[in-house]
């Protein structure tokens, strides 16, 4: 009989000569350890073993139990519900200014919650409240933007990676165009026909702008996967089109552009503030962390924590999607878990 | 070492004549987040002038890190090296200072890799490369170092050198690369080169110019040669003796007649068996069962026993030296050991 | 099928005993004839314009028996792989036929092409690339069967990978796993079940054990020899190795620049060489035996392969071939028998002046 039996016993890892000179498209120093954690990390319980398993199954089992993602999640969902419902976290009103009583008054660490927990900005009003307030249009266009680019973006770079040819020359150009439009000069301009500006006339000026970078991060990764083996091999079997791209291109080719979307993500919420600060983006009387931020800079001297707290607030709400992108990211990357 | 002594003065006043090159006991190991990858363990051996000694062994057997660790380019950390001399004409090189071994690097020992595209610049003219050495170490002015670099690939067997020089690598066939970096390594004229699988990458017609030449240059500049492969067909044609590596240690060294006669290793007999032969054919191979063990935890005793057809309960507790072969009356062989309990059975088997 | 040492008693040599079965093959399941695969060379960006053509596959015929192994040996860049996606319909031919059981299927596309895609499986090279590293193994194999729902029904199908995996060696219970946690032969057995989970009747082996360790190469050549008899498989052999393709083909064809240069049975390639090339790389391959290494005749050649988009007039191996006269220079040497030749020698070679070397 041949020796089909290449028995792997639990302590025998299969995992060896993983050899940086050989196989130089392998993260070796990775992969040693992988096999270690597998046993201990994706068994966890012996009774669910013999159910089947995807890829998304696995990744959520895995993001379950990365701290990460945890610390991220919590935010983010705070930071949604501060959006949503800014009445729920303060019962001061952000618009309504006291001159005289509280010209840049020091935050009060004393009155917890309260209005002037803050501090108050130059013309009076409650920074807590505030901040608070501005939530909703920042994460707003925060997350549309992401949302938006990533699709149109993501949608354009596969179709131009994946079917080459004349519509990959089109969207290829197309981007390439869009590509020396500076983001703000580009959304000053547009922004200028519309005659009222609200959250959602900024969403479109910069998702239009902004989908591009996308597109090309797409496009590159899934030129770059297509050309790999297991898809020839998938065509070999018969797959169509859409399984290609679905099962195994997309899982591949999406780890860049969810890093680069993340980090984009934060760069949309400071555009809409330059935007608000050239005062072009959202005006006055609606309230977000960037017209707050603008209006900061002539207070700066005698008081930063005006500018202090709206900024801190956009830091923490980039840096909360930036590490859940990591971690999606890495949990979808079987070699990682 | 008590050879030490001569610290200080030139290295070649009075002729030398122990081996060129002795490796004694090297242990490298890695330190990554997962735990020590024991990558050598213990290895031993020696190549005098105008010797080649081939290392055989699997991919990920520390072939590759034995020679950076003689070459010193291992990066360290996360690569250490907790024990082992490596004498290079009598000098143990791991005492020397970091400017004496680089003047040592490329100079008296120079390394040949397999992947002679990526080790060349692409976008320097390989003759300009070629010169480079030249100027660097011996400060030749460019027209010199352009001559010598014609002359090289003269040398090599370049057709049509003197129009070639100006070319870049890619112009060049895999082949015509590989010669480029032999040129490269012959360049300053070393005492020693270490060829990392030079003609792996390379198809089989290319393949035996390549080692044809290598050996000649060898032979005419009376080098050391250390030649790593995974090829038991290339090491036949060409070593002088062969070093068989395991899971970072020497399993077994012979003269290369003797050890495709008569086997002294119970892996070396596997590696040698699963190799098809003429009178096998609609035969099932002979295959060697099981992988070749992480180098995380590496099996207790032999490292090949989980492997091993021969292996009894001694080799599951006990690591085996690599002792001397001799035939049964006791009679030294010559140049050959085996890390094997039971070494003598598996001559006798042969 | 395959030859073996099991000698008739009498005056018969096992030569000879050999050579009455080499007579005897079965039926063709693949005809190949005149394939050509010409990759354009294109310039200007915007609108291109066809410059030349790369002749990866340029005129090939051969026909594949049933059950038999067909090995193809050339070196790296001669048009093995592309010969190999052009049979399996990755990439479409230029021009040229390609029956399967009489069928034309080169130009196929669509439903009918699925259903030929199943009887024509493929194993790839390089074990570490040809898995999607973010799908599990019980999805991989099970893959073949989504695509092609009525191999299997779906409640069976979770049943029908965990039987694959163990009909090439592996634990069922790794069903979960993903591609990395394997080493390479175990990775090249999940490729092998993904190739074999459409019971196909032909297997395109492109270098399957090329980028395996020496000791692990065996288990899996094995592995591939028991599935043929257990499956009646048809094998095309692509690889570098002369010594493997020896062991497992029944015929051997040799590829120069695009070309079949000669094609016979194992012993007539191996033992009875005609073409000057398919001599030059037998004699170049490194024979683990150091006594035999000052009694080889080698034949180093000299000079590099032509590029194949501007491969020599004539005789393509003109430019490196030793024997080559001026008439290698003007006609271009077909693949036939020719008449001088004798015995074992009596097979297609693509040379004028075909013929055994005689020092041999
Ligand atoms: N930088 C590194 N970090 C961790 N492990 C390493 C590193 N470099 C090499 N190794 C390990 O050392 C072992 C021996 O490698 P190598 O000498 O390259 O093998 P080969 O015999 O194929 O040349 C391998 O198992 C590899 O995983
Ligand atoms: N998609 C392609 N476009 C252009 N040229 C190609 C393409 N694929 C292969 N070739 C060329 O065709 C020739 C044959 O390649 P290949 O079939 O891969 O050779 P082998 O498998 O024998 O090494 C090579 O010269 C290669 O550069
Ligand atoms: S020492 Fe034991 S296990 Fe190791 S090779 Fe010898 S017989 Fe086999
Ligand atoms: S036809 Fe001429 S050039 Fe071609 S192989 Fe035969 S002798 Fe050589
Ligand atoms: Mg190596
Ligand atoms: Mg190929």
């Amino acid at each position: 009989m041949p020796d089909r039996n290449e028995p792997i016993p639990d302590d025998h890892d299969p995992l060896r000569n993983i050899n940086p000179t050989d196989s130089d498209h392998l993260d070796y120093v990775g992969q040693q350890g992988l096999a270690v954690e597998q046993e201990t990390l994706i068994e966890p319980d012996p009774a669910k073993r013999e159910q089947a398993r995807s890829l998304w199954g696995d990744a959520w089992r895995d993001l379950r139990r990365r701290p990460i993602f945890l610390v991220s999640t919590v935010l983010i969902v705070l930071l949604i519900l501060i959006a949503i419902f800014p009445g729920l976290f303060t019962g001061t009103d952000p618009r309504a200014s006291d001159l005289i009583n509280n010209y840049l008054r020091r935050p009060d660490w004393t009155d917890f919650f309260g209005g002037g927990w803050f501090g108050y900005d130059g013309q009076g009003r409650s920074i807590y409240a505030r901040v608070i307030y501005g939530a909703r249009a920042s994460i707003t266009v925060g997350i549309c933007v992401t949302l938006a680019v990533t699709l149109l973006g993501g949608m354009a770079g596969m179709a131009a990676g994946f079917f080459g040819g004349w519509s990959d020359a089109v969207i290829s150009r197309i981007t390439d165009i869009f590509f020396g439009i500076p983001l703000l000069l580009g959304a000053l301009v547009l922004l200028n026909a519309f005659s009222v500006r609200t959250v959602w006339s900024v969403v479109i000026a910069l998702a239009f702008l902004g989908w591009t970078q996308l597109a090309r991060v797409m496009r590159g990764s899934v030129i770059t996967v297509k050309q790999s083996d297991y898809v020839v091999a998938g065509r070999a079997l018969g797959a169509g089109t859409s399984r290609l791209m679905f099962r195994h291109i997309l899982p591949n080719a999406i780890a860049p552009v969810i890093v680069v979307a993340t980090i984009a993500l934060g760069g949309y919420i400071t555009a809409e503030a330059t935007l608000s600060f050239l005062g072009i983006g959202l005006q006055d009387p609606t309230i977000s962390w960037g017209v707050d931020i603008s209006s900061a800079q002539k207070v700066i001297r005698q008081a930063p924590f005006v500018l202090f707290f709206p900024a801190a607030a956009l830091s923490i709400t980039v840096l909360a999607f930036i590490m859940m992108g990591d971690a999606v990211r890495d949990a979808l990357d079987p070699k990682l878990r | 070492m008590s050879t030490v002594a001569d610290q200080g003065r030139p290295a070649r006043e009075e002729p030398y004549t122990g081996p060129l090159l002795d490796v004694r006991n090297l242990h490298v190991e890695f330190r990554t987040r997962d735990g020590v990858v024991r990558a050598v363990n213990g290895v031993n051996y020696s190549v005098s002038a105008g010797e080649t000694l081939a290392v055989l062994g699997e991919s990920g057997s520390g072939k590759s890190v034995t020679a950076q660790a003689v070459m010193g380019i291992l990066d360290m950390p996360p690569a250490a090296i907790p024990e082992g001399e490596l004498l290079f004409r009598g000098r143990d090189m791991l005492k020397m200072s970091k400017e004496e071994r680089r003047k040592i690097r490329g100079q008296k020992i120079a390394m040949i890799f397999q992947d002679a595209l990526s080790s060349l610049n692409p976008v320097l003219p390989v003759g300009f490369q070629l010169g480079e050495m030249y100027r660097a170490h011996r400060g030749s002015n460019r027209k010199d170092a352009k001559a010598k670099a014609v002359e090289l690939m003269d040398r090599v067997r370049i057709p049509a050198a003197k129009e070639r020089v100006g070319d870049y690598p890619h112009q060049f066939s895999g082949g015509m690369r590989q010669r480029i970096m032999i040129a490269m390594a012959l360049a300053l004229e070393p005492d020693l080169i270490i060829a990392d699988e030079p003609t792996t990458a390379l198809d089989v017609t290319v393949q035996a110019q390549v080692m044809d030449l290598l050996a000649e240059l060898q032979a005419e500049y009376h080098m050391g040669l250390i030649l790593i492969t995974h090829d038991l067909g290339v090491v036949a044609d060409v070593a002088d003796k062969i070093a068989v590596m395991y899971a970072g240690r020497i399993v077994e060294t012979a003269p290369v007649h003797e050890l495709y006669a008569r086997p002294a290793h119970p892996y070396t007999r596997g590696l040698l068996d699963s190799i098809p032969r003429l009178d096998q054919k609609g035969q099932e191979l002979y295959a060697i069962k099981g992988l070749p063990p992480n180098l995380l935890r590496i099996p207790a005793g032999c490292a090949f026993n989980p492997r091993c057809p021969r292996a009894q309960e001694i080799c599951r507790q006990k690591v085996p030296p690599l002792a001397e072969v001799t035939e049964d009356d006791g009679t030294p062989l010559a140049g050959r050991g085996s890390a094997c309990f039971f070494w003598k059975e598996t001559l006798h088997d042969g | 099928m395959t030859v073996n040492g099991a000698t008739p008693v009498g005056a018969t040599t096992p030569e000879e005993a050999a050579f009455a079965q080499e007579v005897q093959r079965g039926e063709p399941i693949l005809e190949v004839r005149d394939l050509r695969k010409h990759f354009p060379l294109t310039k200007g960006i915007l609108f291109k314009k066809q410059v030349g053509a790369v002749k990866a596959v340029d005129g090939v015929s051969f026909d594949l028996m049933q059950g038999e192994t067909l090995g193809i040996v050339g070196e790296s860049g001669c048009g093995k792989s592309t010969l190999a996606k052009v049979l399996m319909n990755l990439e479409p031919a230029t021009t040229g036929s390609v029956k399967y059981k009489g069928e034309e299927i080169s130009r196929l596309s669509g439903a009918g092409l699925k259903a030929v895609r199943r009887n024509i499986q493929m194993v790839f090279q390089d074990p570490y690339t040809s898995l999607n590293p973010r799908m599990t193994v019980g999805d991989i194999i099970g893959e073949p069967f989504e695509i092609h729902p009525e191999v299997a029904p779906k409640g069976d199908r979770r049943k029908a990978v965990q039987d694959l995996l163990d009909v090439v060696g592996l634990n069922p219970e790794y069903i979960n796993r993903y591609p990395h946690q394997f080493s390479g032969g175990q990775r090249q057995r999940i490729g092998i079940a993904r190739g074999l989970a459409l019971k196909p009747e032909i297997i395109i082996c492109d270098e399957p054990v090329s980028a395996l360790d020496v000791s692990v190469q065996a288990q899996v050549i094995n592995l591939l020899e028991s599935l043929q008899g257990e499956f009646n498989l048809s094998y095309m052999f692509i690889a570098h190795d002369l010594s493997i393709v020896r062991h497992i083909s029944d015929r051997v064809g040799v590829m120069y620049l695009g070309r079949i240069v000669e094609i016979g049975t194992d012993l007539e390639i191996y033992d009875h060489a005609t073409h000057p090339y398919t001599q030059a790389l037998l004699s170049a391959v490194p024979v683990p035996d150091p006594t035999a290494r000052e009694s080889r005749d080698r034949i180093v050649l000299t000079g590099d392969v032509p590029s194949p988009a501007n491969p020599p007039s004539g005789c393509r191996f003109r430019t490196r071939c030793w024997k080559a006269q001026e008439k290698c220079e003007r006609e271009d040497p077909a693949l036939t028998v020719r008449a001088w030749l004798e015995g074992r020698a009596r097979h297609d070679s693509a040379c004028h002046f075909a013929g055994e070397r005689e020092n041999v």
